[in-house]
């Protein structure tokens, strides 16, 4: 006790942390480079050290380049929207509003359901032959979709079932910087007669900058990771992991899973993880430039 | 609080109610659904009154799958995660907000830098060092890598600034109280309010796992109620009153707790983004 207490005890109370993201966190994302540069089978090991060819294959192999283009294509598809959404959500849900607790709990719902329970209940919505979406279309006299069969089709679908659920949890996020906004900049531009669009666009945007840019960032990381909700948009094709007959809505992730899990070859199943792990990298810095640009015009 | 950008209008009102039909819609539906017969689904729009089908379907699902099993796994992995990270997040974020120690400040941005480390990435090794320890189809698999956060510290940490003074464990040190004494009797009942709320906030999120557990779990043999869940989806033809019927059951605790606790837990996630 005494000295040594105080001057170790606060090591020991935060070792846990550190040695379980220690083996569990980055040594895995690290050991991943490793495994990247060989031949390695799951279940039997590593068959030898092949340098770059496990990343030399990637680059001409058409499944990749098909499952970078879908994930880019579903990442814009649902970040967009759903931030866009959020941000309109938030303005509303600032205004002096009866019920304040109800409707925040009501759009933070989603947000707290499974990811593999939506999946199941959306695949259902977009059922070709009993969906309710294409109930509802054919009201209107629009032709069934084929919401799985068809590439831009399924990506709508998927797009909608992460819409639906982070839309709500950005919102809160929104709304808690705005109610941060100091009331008397408002108060100012509306005795100066400023229209509630414009305070909106050159207020309350520009001083929730920084987190507009963080809720960016983590959907950005998100978005890249991709795998529940396609992976189960397609119930009889779970087991296989490839998103559809013709792939067409396969992730980076869904690849990743395919190669490692279903085809056993973990060399080029880490090569596909680092290159995803890189341009998340990349995305986020771009997603971080844009957005501080575009931003600080406002 | 009152009126901020001017009270809302009944357009607002009515752009909300919009909203929050949509977040509760799919709810509904998949309970509608798994109340009916499958012949019922044919209809172009369905009615959106519940069949009489509900406890059928649902038999039907503990015939197809362990979901007994699946049930009481999920609850051994999500009960055990809450509880590691309440008393682990809680000790780390003690000693974070009111102990001082060299590198303290640095140490704890390292802590909020790791939640950006993509971890899904490593599941190749992940699975290998599972493989090695032969724990593949356990669940201390999906137990021990969740057993704390860099979500669970954080929050904890906010916890003790807000409610274990820097006097009251002065008091107990100069009382003779050791850290850990002083953490367990002093900082620990203080917390508990917030320590419940994020206790809860894990068990919902180890809940509804779903990735990992995929992975590193025999889906024959003892997955949990997510992994079950897929296992439902991937029959020979696609049973859309047993899949919905699975989906209801699965997010019935998780509802439930979020209706419980919805004021705080959305309180929790606004406070976070501000100070975060």
């Amino acid at each position: 006790m005494g000295w040594w207490d105080t001057k170790y005890t606060p090591y020991l109370a935060i070792a846990p942390f550190f040695v379980v993201f220690g083996i569990f966190g980055l040594y895995p994302l690290l050991y991943t480079a490793w495994v990247s540069l060989h031949d390695w089978q799951l279940i039997e090991g590593s068959q030898g050290f092949v340098g770059l060819a496990n990343f030399r294959a990637l680059f001409v192999d058409p499944n990749f380049w098909n499952a970078l283009g879908n994930t880019v294509s579903l990442f814009v598809l649902s970040t967009v929207p759903q931030l866009v959404a959020a941000l309109g959500l938030a303005a509303l849900l600032d205004r002096g509003l009866r019920g304040r607790a109800v409707w925040r709990a009501g759009v933070l719902l989603p947000n707290v359901i499974s990811v593999a329970a939506v999946a199941l209940v959306f695949a259902q919505l977009f059922g070709r032959d009993f969906g309710i979406v294409n109930g509802v279309l054919g009201v209107f006299g629009v032709d069934p979709v084929d919401w799985r069969a068809e590439t831009w089709a399924s990506h709508l679908a998927i797009s909608s079932m992460v819409v639906w659920r982070w839309t709500g949890y950005n919102a809160l996020i929104y709304l808690a910087a705005m109610q941060s906004v100091p009331k008397d900049m408002y108060e100012s531009a509306l005795l100066d007669g400023a229209s509630r669009w414009r305070v909106f666009w050159s207020i309350t945007v520009p001083s929730i900058r920084p987190t507009i840019l963080f809720t960016v960032i983590v959907s950005t990381i998100g978005g890249m990771q991709l795998f529940v909700e396609p992976q189960l948009f397609d119930p009889g094709g779970t087991a296989t992991g490839t998103g559809g007959a013709d792939r067409q809505f396969q992730t980076l992730v869904m690849y990743l899973y395919e190669k490692g899990f279903r085809l056993f070859d973990a060399g080029y199943s880490s090569a596909i993880a680092w290159v995803l792990f890189m341009l998340i990298l990349l995305v986020a810095l771009l997603n971080f430039t844009l957005t501080r640009r575009i931003a600080s015009k406002g | 609080m009152a009126s901020r950008v001017g009270k809302a209008g009944p357009v607002a009102y009515a752009v909300l109610v919009v909203v929050l039909v949509a977040s509760i819609f799919p709810l509904y539906y998949s309970f509608l659904i798994a109340s009916k017969d499958n012949s019922a689904l044919g209809d172009a729009v369905p009615s959106l009154v519940p069949g009489g089908n509900l406890f059928e379907n649902l038999g039907r699902v503990f015939d197809t799958v362990d979901f007994w099993l699946a049930m009481q796994n999920s609850l051994v992995v999500a009960g055990t995660v809450a509880v590691g990270n309440v008393v682990l997040g809680t000790l780390a974020g003690f000693a974070f907000a009111r102990l001082r120690f060299r590198g303290g400040n640095s140490l704890f941005l390292v802590v909020v830098g790791t939640s950006m480390v993509p971890t899904q990435l490593g599941v190749i090794p992940l699975y290998m060092l599972m493989s090695d320890l032969d724990w593949y189809g356990t669940l201390q698999a999906v137990i021990v890598p969740a057993l704390i956060g860099a979500f669970s510290v954080f929050w904890m940490r906010q916890a003790c600034e807000e409610s274990v003074p820097f006097e009251l464990v002065e008091a107990a040190r100069v009382d003779g109280c050791s850290v850990l004494r002083t953490f367990w009797h002093v900082a620990l009942p203080a917390v508990r309010p917030q320590a419940a709320v994020m206790g809860m906030f894990t068990f919902m999120t180890a809940w509804n796992d779903f990735f990992w557990p995929l992975i590193v779990l025999d889906p024959n043999d003892s997955p949990t109620v997510q992994v079950a869940l897929s296992t439902l989806a991937s029959g020979y033809y696609t049973d859309y009153s047993l899949m919905l019927s699975g989906a209801s059951l699965a997010v019935l605790p998780v509802v439930g707790i979020f209706l419980l606790l919805a004021r705080q837990i959305v309180g929790g996630i606004m406070q976070g983004a501000v100070k975060g």
